[in-house]
């Protein structure tokens, strides 16, 4: 059994070569401890080879959860081989990459991938010239045209335990350095790896200190001595010595045509990005990845999985099926009432899910995903969100499961954690109804008290990034900007394809058991009373509970038993408060936005500002069992994930109260009692708004560029 | 001293250094803006910020604030 792992920069066309080698053999999982994808495989046509695919990288720093990793992974020796993919259009940054690996004893052979491309371009690359320089073997290939791969897994299954003779890349005095060092080290580290630990120290690698801690006293006069000869710090030295040496193998290699090719690719940025029309173009792509995913065949799909296979097939069908079968009501009513209808809230949102996935997949794969991260940077950064959160929070506006899903294609880690645990502040179409209910019943339909929930939906999440990003240690440190601009292309089918398959199914697996238990135990409290038998929402277990607890709600003024239980079942599913508050109004059934009790609806609020007040909570406060499920997912573990759920429901609390007693004393209530702690509560969030940034723990010893 | 984010569109510059320290002049090095290689700024976001740039031979974007740590020459 041996193993090679598959590793490259972002954007090296790694995932596609990663589908081919492995075709359908491809197992996708998690690497501990972090919500990176660890994929894994077998090599085809040779049961006997796992490949593992590293996440995409441009270094081995010790800085980003990917690279760490990767470089734990290589360092860990079990590996065989490494398969390097090399985009072949931009040679210079991708073999940095190289270098470095060709330091960690370990075989490497280079993928010289999208050489079509680049033979477009009308470059001509020296493929054995270039082998010569990294000392190890380099074939060309087209991930896409599936050409040259048969050659890749043959080089690969020939380097299988070869030695490979290690180029000396850096100039004579570095290389002294790095064999003094090593001298050093010798014995304490494995043979492979004491170039590429020598290399480290000289460069200051804080990991690598903290191993050879011991030999750092023989090992920093070495390094000194070579700072003060070279006049620059090791970590210089070390990246322009293997930029130095790339550019002297480009050089050699590669001949470029004499006049440069203006490619297609920078035709269409030259638009994309332009000026004037970026923002335009962007908006636009926005309204078609919106129309598709939510308003038409998205939400085409997930309205009929709800209604046609669901309510009329299969709840009905279950029922009479079971019924024939002569068993028991109650068991009857558990199956139906709580497990399918359960399994229906996890189907139900995968046609929605699946074309977003589509469409977010064709984004990234195409290059446009970067741009868009280029046009909204500079507004969402403020507020410790990425540009990329815009499209998390425009999908929410349609549906938060999706919605916080999109929220994946953020790589920061930091920014995608923010915006998974804030983008559901947004109302989203189940939660209209609601909306619709209440300017109904007390506000006699006013248009504006839609709009300003949406206003307030995105202050809490910008309000929440510049809170949350305050909070040490809780969402992690930022990565730096500096992302490439990758080469617009056609995306691949199947890449794509397996791609939205994959996300589709982690939502399903992580995420649909939580979902179906949620919603079984809050359907049973609504559906028996505390002696099992069973009875209507009314005089159910909930009902009970809702009497208790729903003195909570008083200081956010409704104090009401009802609004209490509405807002339970409103966790099953947002729209479930109207039809709840139909049930316990003694309806059976009542419209969308519940005309029929607008009076009773009324009659339980003793002011609009109450009314208001109970609406701001249930929009902001925890999203449905769905959403959470799939905060869950994306967050990667249940302590987060309710950090992220109390934060809402504190914030929902906070925003509610504070409402309520401003709002009562500006319309004439007068000052309540609970005035002065709203007064208190509101500082407590300015404070927290406009505290003073920590010092991030690691700014002072290491010396973060001041801005 | 100029410094990346000074330098306007379409302007090609080299780089003199880059300063300070940490994870962020680490990632610009390993990005390839390295001492004497040359930056083309290439577009502005339409807000203003960030900016993107041409080296070796790919394009990069980098917020105005990050660029500050990049000394450049030449391009005038």
């Amino acid at each position: 059994m041996s193993e090679i792992a598959l590793v490259g920069n972002p954007n090296s066309g790694k995932t596609t070569l990663f589908n081919y080698l492995t075709g359908s053999s491809q197992k996708v999982g998690n690497w501990p401890g972090v919500t990176v994808d660890k994929k894994a495989g077998r090599l085809k046509g040779h049961p006997n080879v796992s490949v593992v695919d590293l996440p995409g990288i441009y270094s081995l720093s010790p800085y980003s959860p990917e690279e760490v990793i990767a470089r734990d992974y290589i360092m860990g020796g079990n590996l065989d081989a490494v398969i390097n993919i090399v985009d072949a259009t931009n040679l210079e940054r991708n073999l940095y990459l190289t270098t470095q690996l060709r330091d960690m004893g370990v075989p490497v052979v280079v993928a010289l991938n999208m050489i079509d491309v680049s033979r477009s371009k009308g470059e001509e690359i020296d493929v054995k010239e270039l082998s010569k320089w990294l000392g190890c073997p380099v074939v060309p290939i087209s991930a896409l045209k599936r050409e040259g791969l048969d050659d890749l897994v043959g080089e690969t299954i020939r380097a299988i335990g070869t030695e490979q003779p290690v180029p000396k890349v850096f100039q004579p005095k570095v290389e002294e350095a790095i064999s003094a060092v090593s001298a050093v080290l010798a014995g304490s580290e494995p043979d492979g790896l004491l170039r590429w630990s020598s290399v480290k120290l000289i460069e200051g690698d804080e990991a690598e200190r903290e191993i050879h801690a011991d030999d750092l006293a023989e090992i920093d006069p070495i390094v000194s001595s070579l700072e003060a000869a070279m006049d620059e710090d090791g970590e210089t030295i070390i990246i322009d010595g293997r930029y130095n040496h790339i550019a002297a193998m480009v050089a050699v290699s590669v001949k470029k045509p004499d006049v440069e090719v203006v490619t297609l690719s920078d035709k269409i940025d030259a638009v994309v990005t332009n000026r004037w029309l970026a923002l335009p173009i962007f908006f636009a792509v926005m309204f078609v990845v919106y129309y598709l995913s939510i308003t038409t065949i998205g939400g085409w799909g997930t309205d009929w999985v709800n209604e046609a296979v669901f309510e009329e097939w299969a709840i009905p069908g279950a029922e009479q099926w079971l019924t024939d079968m002569g068993v028991n009501d109650m068991l009857v009513s558990l199956i139906v009432d709580g497990l399918i209808t359960g399994v229906g809230a996890v189907l139900g949102f995968l046609p929605q899910m699946l074309v977003m996935f589509l469409l977010l997949a064709i984004l990234e794969d195409s290059g446009y995903m970067a741009r868009v991260a280029f046009v909204m940077d500079r507004i969402f950064r403020r507020f410790g969100l990425s540009g990329k959160s815009f499209i998390p929070i425009l999908i929410t506006t349609g549906c938060g499961v999706p919605g916080i899903m999109a929220s994946r294609t953020i790589e920061d880690d930091r920014d995608r954690r923010i915006t998974a645990m804030t983008c559901s502040f947004m109302p989203c179409a189940a939660k209209l109804p609601v909306i619709a209910l209440i300017a109904g019943a007390i506000f006699n339909e006013s248009p504006w008290i839609a709009p300003s929930l949406y206003f307030i939906g995105i202050f809490a999440i910008l309000f929440s990034g510049v809170v949350l990003k305050k909070i040490q240690g809780f969402v992690g440190t930022p990565a730096p900007f500096i992302m490439e601009m990758p080469a617009y292309h056609m995306p691949n089918a199947r890449t794509v394809a397996i791609s939205s398959l994959d996300r589709l199914f982690h939502f399903v697996k992580k995420a649909g058991t939580i979902i179906i238990l949620a919603c079984a135990l809050v359907w049973f409290l609504s559906a028996y009373n505390w002696s099992m038998a069973a009875v209507d929402v009314a005089d159910s277990m909930l009902a009970d509970i809702g009497h208790a607890v729903s003195v909570i709600f008083a200081p956010l003024g409704w104090d009401n038993w009802m609004a209490t239980v509405a807002t339970v079942t409103g966790l099953i599913a947002k729209e479930n408060v109207v039809s709840t508050f139909g049930i316990l109004f003694g309806l059976e059934e009542v419209s969308e936005a519940g005309d029929e009790i607008w009076a009773n609806v009324a009659g339980m609020f003793s002011s609009g500002v109450a009314g208001y007040s109970f609406l701001l909570f249930n929009m902001l406060c925890a999203p449905c069992f769905a959403a959470i499920g799939a905060m869950r997912r994306e967050l990667g573990t249940w302590k987060d994930t309710a950090l992220a759920v109390g934060w809402q429901c504190g914030l929902a609390y906070a925003a509610a109260f504070v409402f309520y007693h401003f709002g009562t004393l500006a319309t004439g209530g007068g000052l309540t009692i609970g005035f002065p702690f709203a007064v208190a509560v509101l500082a407590l969030l300015i404070w927290l708004f406009a505290r003073p940034m920590p010092n991030p723990e690691a700014g002072a010893d290491e010396g973060v560029v001041p801005s | 001293m100029r410094t990346l984010d000074m330098i306007g569109c379409g302007e090609t510059v080299r780089v003199v250094a880059v300063h300070g320290g940490g994870p962020l002049r680490r990632r610009i090095l390993d990005m390839g803006i390295t001492k004497g290689s040359d930056i083309k700024v290439e577009n502005v976001a339409p807000l203003g910020d960030p900016i993107e740039i041409i080296v070796r031979g790919y394009k990069l974007s980098i917020r105005k604030g990050d660029a500050v740590s990049i000394e450049v020459a030449g391009g005038e």
